[in-house]
C-alpha cells in the first residue's frame, strides 16, 4: 500500500485496524455498533479471536450470504449474521453474567465524549436523542479493557476529549485506551493518566493539543 | 393434566387482561418476539399497559403497534432506537420511560422470577441510571441496588413446544425469552412448532414447564429483520 503523504490522519478502517492490533490470540471480544464493528474485519493472522454479542450469541460468524439469511441470526446490532462452529446460544441473563462477571477480556466501543479521568459518554444527548443505553453501561463495568474510538472532534469541530464529560455518563473511570483519527492515548491502570502513545500520519502533537481540551502525558 | 394448550391466542389472554397492568415481553429488537400474542393484546382493547421489553419494536411491528394505538402508559427498556413514534411520545410527555442498562433489565427479571427482591451490580455506578437508588461498597468497588421485576403477564416466543409446555427457542431467538417467561405471574408462550410429548430431549429444554401456564401455535411468524446485511456469495 503505498503512502499518500498529502493524507492526514486514519480512515474509520484504519482506525478500526489500529485497535485490532490490541487483540490477543485467544481473547474473547464484544464490539460496539458503528466504527467499532469494522474491527472484527481486521484481526492480524494468527490471531484466534471470539466475538461474543450482548443479544446472546458467543462465536459470532461473518455476515450471511443471500441464501443463508436467518431472522433467528442476529447481532446485537440487529444486523443479520452466522455462526461458526464455536458458536453457542445463550439467554441475556447469560450473556450479561459474561459481561458484568468479567469473563470477556476486551470491549470496543464509541464515544460522544472521554474524560482525562476515563469517564465514557455515548448513550445520550438530554433532550434530543433517547435510544437508551443498551448494553454500554453493563460493558463499560464488567470488561476488563475498554477501548474507544471516536472522532478526535465533533462535527462542529469542537474537542471531544475534555477535562469532564458535559454528557450523561455511560460509565465513571472505565476507559483504558482511546484511538481518534489523530492519535492513540493510552494508560497503564485507571489509577494514572492517559499518554499519547502515537500520532497518525501528518499529524503534530502541537495540532492533537489544540484539538484536544484534556490534560494528557505525551 | 392441566390442558396448558389453547385453541388461540385470544383465548389463550382470557381473563389475564386488564388495563394498568404490567406485560413482561421476550425478544431482542424484532428477533425472538411473541408475534401472535402481540397482536392479541391489540386486539383486546387494554390500554394504560405497563411494558417490559428490551426494546419497543418499531413504528408498525411488534410493541410498536401498541404505542402507536395509545396503549402505553410505560415502557421499562434498555434501547428504543428504532422506533419514531416512541420517540415523539416521549419528548411530547405522553409515554413515561424507565431505561435499564441491557444486563440490569435481564438481571431484573431472572431475579423477580427467581424470588430475589434486589441485587447490587456495579453496571450504572456514578451514571444517572444510579440516581435515588441505593449504592453500596463490597471490597473495593460500588455497587448499586437494583430491584427484581414481577409482571401481570409474561409473554414469549419459543421455536418448539411440547404438551406440558416445555420450551425450546431458536438461536439468537433465545435472547431476554427465558428471563421473561420466569417474570410472570402468569406466563403464556406461543411456540412455532408443537411436538409430541417426549421428543424434547429433556437435556436441552430452555424453559421448564412449570414456567408456562398457558400456551398456542404462534399465527404469526413473519420474523421481520431489521437490518438485512449480506456479504457477496464466493465466486
Amino acid at each position: 500500500m503505498a503512502t499518500d503523504t498529502s493524507v492526514k490522519g486514519w480512515t474509520r478502517d484504519q482506525m478500526a485496524a489500529r485497535a485490532a492490533l490490541e487483540m490477543h490470540d485467544g481473547f474473547t471480544a464484544n464490539l460496539g455498533i458503528g466504527i467499532p464493528t469494522l474491527v472484527g474485519n481486521f484481526i492480524p493472522p494468527g490471531v484466534d479471536v471470539t466475538l461474543q454479542s450482548e443479544n446472546g450469541i458467543l462465536g459470532l460468524g461473518p455476515f450471511p450470504t443471500e441464501r443463508e439469511v436467518d431472522p433467528d441470526i442476529i447481532n446485537a446490532g440487529k444486523q443479520t449474521i452466522t455462526e461458526l462452529d464455536r458458536t453457542s446460544y445463550v439467554s441475556s441473563a447469560d450473556s450479561f453474567a459474561m459481561i458484568r462477571g468479567g469473563h470477556i477480556d476486551l470491549s470496543v466501543l464509541g464515544a460522544m465524549e472521554v474524560a482525562e479521568n476515563g469517564d465514557l459518554a455515548n448513550w445520550m444527548i438530554p433532550g434530543q436523542m433517547i435510544k437508551g443505553p443498551g448494553g454500554a453501561m453493563d460493558l463499560v463495568a464488567g470488561v476488563r479493557r475498554i477501548i474507544v474510538l471516536m472522532d478526535h472532534v465533533s462535527k462542529s469541530g469542537s474537542p471531544k476529549f475534555r477535562t469532564h464529560c458535559t454528557l450523561p455518563l455511560t460509565g465513571a473511570n472505565v476507559v483504558d485506551m482511546l484511538i481518534t483519527d489523530l492519535a492513540v492515548f493510552d494508560r497503564k491502570s485507571r489509577n494514572v493518566a492517559f499518554r499519547l502513545i502515537e500520532l497518525a500520519p501528518g499529524v503534530t502533537i502541537e495540532e492533537v493539543r489544540a484539538k484536544t481540551e484534556a490534560s494528557f502525558e505525551a | 393434566m392441566a390442558e396448558k394448550l389453547q385453541v388461540d391466542a385470544n383465548i389463550a389472554l382470557e381473563g389475564l387482561l386488564f388495563d394498568g397492568m404490567t406485560i413482561a415481553a421476550g425478544g431482542f429488537g424484532l428477533c425472538g418476539i411473541p408475534e401472535t400474542l402481540i397482536y392479541a393484546v391489540l386486539e383486546s382493547g387494554v390500554r394504560d399497559l405497563t411494558l417490559v421489553s428490551n426494546n419497543a419494536g418499531v413504528d408498525d411491528f411488534g410493541l410498536g403497534i401498541l404505542l402507536a394505538e395509545k396503549r402505553v402508559r410505560k415502557m421499562i427498556s434498555s434501547y428504543v432506537g428504532e422506533n419514531k413514534e416512541f420517540e415523539r411520545q416521549f419528548l411530547a410527555g405522553e409515554l413515561e420511560v424507565e431505561f435499564n442498562p441491557q444486563g440490569t433489565l435481564a438481571e431484573r427479571m431472572r431475579a423477580g422470577g427467581a424470588g430475589i427482591p434486589a441485587f447490587y451490580t456495579r453496571t450504572g455506578v456514578g451514571t444517572m441510571i444510579a440516581e435515588g437508588k441505593e449504592v453500596r461498597r463490597f471490597g473495593d468497588s460500588d455497587y448499586v441496588m437494583e430491584t427484581g421485576i414481577v409482571a401481570d403477564l409474561a409473554l414469549v416466543k419459543a421455536w418448539k413446544a411440547d404438551p406440558y409446555g416445555n420450551l425450546v427457542y431458536r438461536k439468537s431467538a433465545r435472547n431476554f425469552n427465558p428471563m421473561v417467561a420466569t417474570c410472570g405471574q402468569v406466563t403464556v408462550a406461543e411456540a412455532e412448532i408443537l411436538v409430541p410429548a417426549g421428543s424434547l430431549d429433556p437435556d436441552s429444554i430452555h424453559t421448564p414447564a412449570v414456567f408456562v401456564q398457558r400456551f398456542i401455535r404462534a399465527t404469526s411468524n413473519e420474523k421481520r429483520i431489521e437490518r438485512r446485511t449480506i456479504r457477496a456469495e464466493a465466486a
